[in-house]
């Protein structure tokens, strides 16, 4: 895995290397040079299968974070390719020439996120939801609770609790705070 | 029918494919225009049913009651539930409950647990399609309040706002032995002459359809369509 890493470090300006477990590792990559980074890993050094493709909201930095998985069957390791970019414009350069199911991820985060992938084969086509017209719901400053209780009648009486402070109070009613 | 909006509404972005109006040529070679949505569909509205006889009509609840064909057709956790209960182990044949594989032979279906928007306009297309009178048995606290999904985006909170409900099911999930008593609950129901959903659907049919278009933003069918 090492040496992996010292080739690839330098070429690609990857800028964290985290070692999650023995088989796992984290790196973090500029945007512009991530899709020649996975191909990097395809082709050379055999990690041929894509796992998947996910995104995080970052909203108090104004980032997305796109994190892709991929495997080598033959060493059994995994990597993940972090990186980060601009929530205002929200545009990524698009994979599927690499794996075909890779545009179905990038429809989804389209679709929840936002995140556009130019080129990408029928991002623009409603994948999940039916007829969606508000903000992408997985966005953060998407108020998913709001938009419950606006859209589907909420039944009245309902209660909640603080599941820790309920089973706290429930099994050691003796004590105090 | 003037009351169907869709099909007045040719710039309708969300109208299915299958459903945009198209010219076709015949098998003798004749070409004719069709209309999916006025030709293919009956869009008439439902219509109370009221029975003259109240012996006979007795007579049939007590028939209705002791053959519940339930539709296969899950729309969440609780579909899972379902095949158990056909099994020895808690065997509901013993009540004259089955499936079947069609809305047009079933009297019952069962909302399983949560019912997301998408899943929603599947279920009232096929709620429509059943024959009446019609039962809807609901599972779970997602029928009920929306359980834990009651701040999701795309799961409903109450199902009887969109259709109505003869009997629901609390639990999260409810086990098979509930559900039995649920089937049991709505036998008795039936038997006692108060499972009248599907008479209550044609009564307040303007509600739900516009609760249910509220929420079914895409509505690209039939108003009404059996």
């Amino acid at each position: 895995m090492d040496n992996i890493f010292d080739d690839i470090q330098k070429r690609f300006e990857i800028t964290d290397i985290v070692k999650q477990d023995k088989n796992l590792n984290f790196l973090t990559c500029k945007k512009e040079l991530t899709v020649s980074l996975i191909t990097h890993l395809k082709n050379i050094e055999g990690f041929s299968h894509f796992v998947l493709l996910t995104a995080v909201d970052w909203i108090e930095d104004e980032k997305f974070q796109l994190t892709y998985i991929l495997n080598n069957p033959d060493k059994r390791i995994d990597i993940g390719i972090r990186t980060y970019i601009d929530r205002g414009t929200a545009t990524m350069d698009t994979a599927h020439h690499l794996w075909e199911h890779v545009a179905t991820y990038q429809r989804e985060l389209k679709e929840m996120f936002g995140i556009d992938f130019p080129g990408s084969p029928r991002v623009d086509e409603q994948f999940i939801l039916e007829g969606w017209d508000d903000i992408p719901p997985y966005r953060r400053d998407f108020d998913t609770l709001k938009y419950a209780e606006e859209t589907f009648f909420p039944r009245e009486g309902r209660k909640s609790n603080d599941p820790a402070e309920y089973m706290k109070k429930k099994l050691y009613p003796d004590e105090e705070k | 029918m003037s009351d169907n909006n869709n099909s007045n509404n040719k710039e309708d972005k969300f109208l299915a494919k299958e459903n945009e109006k198209r010219t076709v040529t015949g098998p003798d070679g004749v070409k004719f225009e069709i209309d999916p949505l006025n030709d293919y569909f009956c869009d008439q509205k439902p219509e109370v049913r009221d029975p003259k006889n109240k012996v006979v009509e007795k007579f049939l609840n007590w028939a209705r009651a002791e053959s519940l064909w339930v539709l296969g057709f899950g729309t969440g956790c609780g579909s899972i539930e379902i095949p158990p209960l056909m099994t020895p182990r808690f065997d509901a044949f013993r009540f004259g409950v089955q499936m079947r594989p069609t809305p047009r032979q079933s009297s019952v279906i069962i909302i399983s647990g949560y019912l997301a928007v998408k899943t929603l306009k599947r279920v009232i297309r096929t709620y429509e399609q059943m024959q009446s009178p019609r039962y809807v048995l609901a599972l779970g606290s997602c029928t009920i309040n929306g359980g834990m999904y009651y701040d999701s985006y795309n799961t409903i909170n109450r199902v009887d706002y969109y259709i109505p409900v003869d009997v629901y099911v609390a639990g999260c999930m409810p086990r098979p032995e509930a559900l039995l008593a649920g089937f049991n609950k709505l036998k008795e129901r039936i038997k006692a002459g108060r499972a009248e959903g599907a008479n209550e659907y044609a009564e307040k049919f303007d509600w739900y359809k516009a609760n249910q278009k509220k929420i079914i933003k895409d509505w690209n069918m039939p108003d009404y369509n059996w």
